[in-house]
């Protein structure tokens, strides 16, 4: 069952998986109304609790909160607690004491969601902590999965790119395994942990052997300034050798689709021929964030004991 | 004269291999006599029935935190927190604010130490100045104001040139140097170990090879200086297995374990508890096993807490800015008594590693209870299963893992220089 709070993909059973992406082709319609609103959270207030700056993500939550009537206020507190002198925890008390009825919090260092909600009388939804998860980037990946392929039982997912780092990794293998796909990753050696086999995964080092026969291709974003140099030598052999074009993409099935949880760093994971070769997948990566968001917080607020469900 | 007499209890002296039942008595401060069933008109008597009579425990690793961060701990209550862990005496590490790299410090500790806590207190001395792992300490100095051994502990000496030259100079005044073996560059900003827990936490790992490849190089060069190395907290099954080798190379080295690497593993941290943060981190269940076997079979010589007091406010921060560290003292006995259970230590060998070697390490009396020695002696209760606590507790700091843990085993009472410092129903008695 889905609990108080959505902290991670790892949490979840399949069950959950499928009611929320159930949940999110019904919250999809609303976004396609003339009024795209609906009174289902009205009264209800919305916390976006950013520690770390995510303009797409927090706007997706924002869009998803209004078109369920919460209100919505965005809290950033971009400097890190140690320099405020202030804990973790005690920004969250002092937020609890505000009654919030669900808080999304996106924090760059992994774990600080889950301790947030061990003080929060209010659900909390990760929005990313730092390598660990980033749960509705995963369900949305999902949901557009599902909707081009028809299932994801059975597919085979190859995901390219900074393992080590990437939370948007760990929440889609989570997902797409308990989905019933088979998950691949391919990265250089330094980018892969060296125990990511105990999720269930198969690590390759050549993109060509991971790529054989793939329905769904996922190139996670390289954050060049940060790792170029003791990762991977140079932001010019990683384009060459991990990044995703149409010559390589030529191992993977004929109908594989590539996805990327974006910003794309045109020219280093993708091509610029393959980021315009099928543009829809990854624009359809955003609109489907918005209808995941709107069914997750339907969920979760729903079961709110004081709110009752709508 | 006070009299003291321990009576029905379990003595346990490893210094002469005794393990039987009897009755002690204290007189004058010293060990008086060790027979069944004395009976001493006038003495006080403490009831050790289905106890353990044995050498205070000793303490080859600890912060005080005084001076610089009494808001942590002082050695008043650092002090009390380890008497009511069954310790006679506590060795503090240099890392305080200044740190102690100058005689006046070591002196100053000692004083405090004398006015303000139930439990000896040794001081380890900086090796190098301001730990900065640059310039040796007055080492000759040092250790005629009291300084017990050297070590820059967490803050490694990371030049192995410096390293050399601090084992070379120590052979000067005949103390160990004791290291914390984690390379710098291998550990990177892991906070966690490296392999699936890390994996699936997302949090940057810390691998094993960081602490052995450290080993190995403190190895080397105590062979060719012939220094006394003593390795401190020794978390992986590389590092035991390292010493293993240099031991049976004839090198000079000692090592210890804590209660929280022989008994938790990195699965400790799933929910993200930064009470569980430690350094060197919690490992694999194989380096687990692997310091177990180690100090049974005798390449661990010692058990040492790394007791490591933080604010809450401090635990309170994100787990990569959480400072690492856990309290020990009061758990410590408790927890390491799950050896004995298992069969893997008896009595008498858990004693040795708590009590005699450390005081063998450093060059102190104690762990031992031949008589005329200084009285120092812990009754414990192997059987007493209590609730742990920490505000209950004598630190001023509340960060264990332990935390609301029943545990097994507890202390009923601890004495120092022949007067009773703490018992399980009165509380600290000293000073």
């Amino acid at each position: 069952m889905i609990g108080r709070d959505l902290l991670g993909i790892e949490d979840l059973d399949r069950a959950d998986i499928e009611r929320i992406l159930e949940t999110a082709e019904h919250m999809g319609e609303i976004g396609e109304r003339e009024v795209k609103k609906v009174p289902t959270l009205r009264g209800r207030t919305l916390v976006n609790l950013f520690f770390e700056g995510s303009t797409r993500t927090q706007t997706s939550f924002e869009i998803a909160g209004k078109r369920l009537s919460a209100d919505v206020v965005n809290f950033s507190a971009m400097s890190s607690s140690l320099a405020k002198s202030e804990s973790i925890l005690d920004t969250a008390r002092t937020l609890d004491a505000m009654d919030p009825d669900v808080v999304v919090v996106r924090h760059g260092v992994a774990g600080v969601p889950k301790r947030i909600a061990d003080v929060l009388e209010a659900p909390v939804i990760n929005a990313g902590d730092g390598a660990h998860e980033h749960p509705t980037q995963a369900l949305l990946d999902l949901f557009t999965v599902s909707r081009e392929k028809g299932r994801i039982d059975g597919l085979t997912v190859t995901i390219v790119g900074d393992i080590l780092h990437s939370r948007v990794a760990r929440s889609n293998i989570y997902g797409f395994l308990k989905m019933g796909a088979e998950v691949r990753v391919a990265a250089p050696p330094p980018m892969i942990p060296p125990a990511i086999e105990t999720l269930g995964v198969k690590a390759f080092t050549s993109l060509r052997e991971a790529l054989d026969g793939a329905d769904v291709v996922m190139a996670l974003r390289i954050q060049n300034e940060r790792l170029a140099g003791s990762y991977f030598p140079s932001v010019r052999e990683y384009a060459a050798t991990f990044g995703l074009d149409r010559g390589k993409l030529r191992y993977a099935k004929d109908d594989a689709i590539v996805m990327h949880p974006g910003p794309v760093n045109r020219g280093v994971e993708l091509s610029h021929d393959l980021a315009d070769h099928r543009p829809g997948v990854i624009l359809d990566q955003v609109r489907n964030g918005v209808s995941i968001r709107m069914a997750v917080l339907y969920l979760i607020s729903g079961r709110r004991p004081s709110g009752g469900s709508d | 004269m006070s009299r003291i007499l321990i009576r029905g209890g379990r003595i346990l002296d490893p210094s002469v291999n005794r393990d039987e039942p009897g009755d002690l008595l204290i007189e004058g401060g010293v060990i008086a006599e060790i027979a069944a069933n004395l009976e001493v008109p006038g003495s006080e008597v403490i009831d050790a029935a289905g106890a353990w009579v044995s050498p205070g425990f000793i303490d080859m690793h600890s912060h005080l935190r005084e001076p610089g961060q009494e808001y942590k701990e002082d050695i008043a209550s650092g002090g009390r927190s380890a008497v009511a862990g069954g310790f006679t005496a506590v060795a503090c590490m240099a890392n305080t604010h200044p740190a102690n790299d100058d005689p006046a410090m070591t002196n100053f500790i000692l004083d405090r130490a004398l006015r303000d806590s139930p439990a000896r207190v040794y001081p380890i001395a900086a090796a190098t100045m301001g730990l900065e792992g640059e310039v040796m300490t007055e080492m000759v100095a040092l250790v005629a104001a009291g300084a017990v051994a050297f070590s820059d502990d967490g803050k490694t000496i990371t030049d192995s040139g410096v390293m050399r030259r601090v084992l070379e100079y120590s052979r000067l005044v005949g103390v160990p140097v004791i290291v914390h073996c984690e390379d710098r560059a291998l550990v990177g900003d892991g906070v966690v170990n490296e392999g699936p827990v890390s994996t699936r936490l997302g949090l940057p790992g810390n691998p094993a090879v960081a602490e052995t490849v450290h080993i190995q190089r403190d190895l080397l060069l105590a062979e060719i200086t012939g220094a006394e190395l003593h390795v401190a907290h020794v978390s992986t099954a590389g590092g035991v297995e390292a010493i293993r080798l240099a031991r049976e190379r004839g090198i000079q080295v000692t090592a210890e374990v804590t209660p929280h690497h022989l008994t938790l593993t990195d699965e400790a941290l799933l929910g993200f508890d930064t009470h569980a943060k430690v350094a060197p981190p919690l490992r694999s269940r194989a380096d687990v096993r692997a310091c177990r076997d180690g100090l049974a079979d005798g390449t661990i010589d010692a058990i040492a807490t790394d007791h490591a007091p933080h604010a809450l406010h401090e635990k309170e921060l994100e787990f990569t800015s959480a400072p690492p560290g856990m309290i020990g003292f009061e758990t410590a006995a408790a927890v390491v008594l799950d050896l004995v259970r298992s069969g893997e230590l008896t009595p008498l060998e858990l004693v040795r590693r708590m009590s005699t070697h450390p005081a063998q390490i450093l060059r102190r009396p104690g762990g031992t209870l031949s008589i005329g020695s200084p009285a120092d002696v812990v009754v414990l209760d192997p059987e007493r299963r209590w609730t742990y606590d920490p505000v209950k507790g004598y630190s001023k700091s509340r960060n264990s893992p332990w935390a609301g843990e029943t545990l097994t085993g507890r202390v009923v009472a601890t004495l120092v220089d022949g007067r009773l410092a703490y018992h399980v129903d009165r509380g600290i008695l000293l000073p």
